[in-house]
């Protein structure tokens, strides 16, 4: 177990791993993507009230859980970072800090294009869309900091405690939010007896989750074989990598 | 326990060497909150709507506008760099310079409050709520807002930075501060509101100390 780990924690094994198994996550991605798509526009039935328009909840809520679960892998890998100072942990983190914010981005814009015809506003201060915004400059804020400090190693650190505050924070700002104002239709699906979304509607939504996670691990793994080559661009197996492609 | 009074001796002092520091952020506050009605009007009831949530955004602005200041001249001259390598814990060393630090922004800004608020309309329930609401929620500012600074601290134009990074850890403190005050002016139970910010009074103040000594040790390595 720790000799794997160990494994990892070496850069060129790591930067040859991630080449090996890209093409798969590549082709897992498109066929869940495909599948996922062809469930939600085609076979899902109409919503008996929101009509066709509730088909943007298979982009919209994948990149409402995203956002969420993009921000716990960093506040794990910061963990990491702080107590065991791992460096692959410092690459993941600064890798999906982008990544979650786009998420985020698109959850809202989506959120709010369906917001208009069905609530009759683009934007209405209700408690989950503002805290979404609030997460928002939550991941701005960490990516500001990490651009601002030179030092990249004690960026990486500095980063890691701002995200370490910010996942304290963000249930007391869910909640307090949430009481402040709520218009947002309750969750539908994860009430476990007996979701109230329709059987068919709710696997292509799954699908889709997973073909999220899948782009997001793509994602980080491109932006970590950068910042793999960044911060290793001094060593002696990226100079005869270099070498041998050119 | 006696390092931490020497540190708020030595920094009260510091303090009354330079006035300004002590004065700047109270006369922001009350700038702020003249400003207002200029923008809204003269119109006494919207003034008196919205009076909980103007005082609580002007405190909350007067906050961040002195936050770069509470590590940054000790770290410009060292004297940080000797605090993190003292034996005695950073822990306690950075609870008593974020003392020291609400005690020149916080506590100004609570006693200014009742005289804007009743410039702003408020009945004399709401301005004690108000007054309540502020000494609870203030310390938490300077809590959060600290360990902002501490991260930034070392950085050359770090005020943009801190702002982004603590205003959105504000908005709880906004929400129950001004809720408290909207609930008493409509006659509704405020304990509730007192309570949460009790709550997070706490929660900041035994968690805080450790992210700003954390990010201290941080800030000095750089």
């Amino acid at each position: 177990m720790f000799k794997f780990l160990h494994k990892f924690g070496s850069p060129p094994y790591f930067y040859n791993f991630i080449n090996k198994i890209l093409p798969y996550l590549y082709i897992i991605f498109f066929g869940l993507l495909l599948y996922g798509m062809y469930g939600a526009l085609i076979t899902a039935p109409a919503d008996y009230q929101q009509g066709n328009s509730f088909r943007i909840i298979y982009v919209h809520v994948p990149a409402a859980w995203m956002s969420m679960f993009v921000y716990m892998v960093m506040a794990s890998c910061a963990v990491v970072v702080l107590i065991w100072r791992m460096k692959m942990a410092q690459i993941m983190l600064i890798s999906s800090v982008a990544v979650g914010a786009i998420f985020t981005t698109i959850a809202l814009v989506t959120g709010s294009i369906w917001g208009k015809p069905m609530w009759g506003a683009w934007w209405v201060w209700d408690a989950r869309l503002t805290s979404e915004l609030i997460l928002l400059f939550l991941y701005i804020g960490v990516l500001a900091l990490y651009n601002a400090i030179e030092d990249k190693k004690i960026a990486i650190k500095a980063v890691s405690i701002l995200v370490l505050v910010g996942v304290v924070n963000i249930p007391i700002i869910h909640y307090s939010v949430e009481w402040w104002n709520t218009l947002h239709q309750g969750p539908t699906v994860t009430k476990f007896d007996k979701p109230s979304i329709h059987i068919d509607m709710l696997i292509p939504l799954l699908v889709m989750a997973v073909a999220f996670k899948f782009y997001y691990i793509i994602n980080l793994l491109h932006n970590a074989k950068n910042q793999i080559l960044i911060s290793e661009s001094t060593t002696s197996w990226v100079k005869d990598m270099v070498k041998k492609q050119s | 326990m006696k390092v931490f009074i020497a540190i708020i001796k030595r920094d009260l002092l510091l303090l009354s060497r330079k006035p300004a520091d002590f004065y700047n952020p109270p006369l922001f506050f009350v700038l702020v909150i003249i400003l207002y009605p200029f923008a809204l009007g003269a119109d006494s009831e919207i003034l008196k709507i919205g009076a909980a949530g103007l005082v609580w955004i002007s405190a909350l602005l007067a906050s961040i506008l002195s936050l770069d200041n509470i590590f940054k001249a000790d770290y410009g001259d060292g004297t940080l760099e000797e605090m993190v390598l003292s034996p005695h814990p950073l822990v306690i060393i950075s609870l008593a310079k974020v003392v020291v630090y609400w005690f020149f922004t916080g506590l100004p800004l609570l006693l200014l409050s009742p005289i804007l608020g009743l410039m702003m309309g408020l009945p004399s329930e709401g301005i004690w709520i108000l007054m309540l609401s502020l000494l609870l929620g203030t310390p938490v500012l300077s809590l959060i807002g600290a360990i902002g600074a501490a991260l930034t601290v070392g950085l050359k134009n770090g005020g943009v930075i801190l702002s982004l990074l603590v205003l959105p850890l504000y908005i709880p403190v906004l929400i129950f501060g001004s809720s408290a005050v909207n609930n008493s002016i409509a006659g509704l139970d405020v304990m509730g509101s007192i309570y949460i910010l009790s709550a997070f009074f706490t929660l900041s103040l035994v968690l805080a100390p450790l992210a700003i000594a954390a990010s201290l040790k941080l800030s000095i390595s750089n």
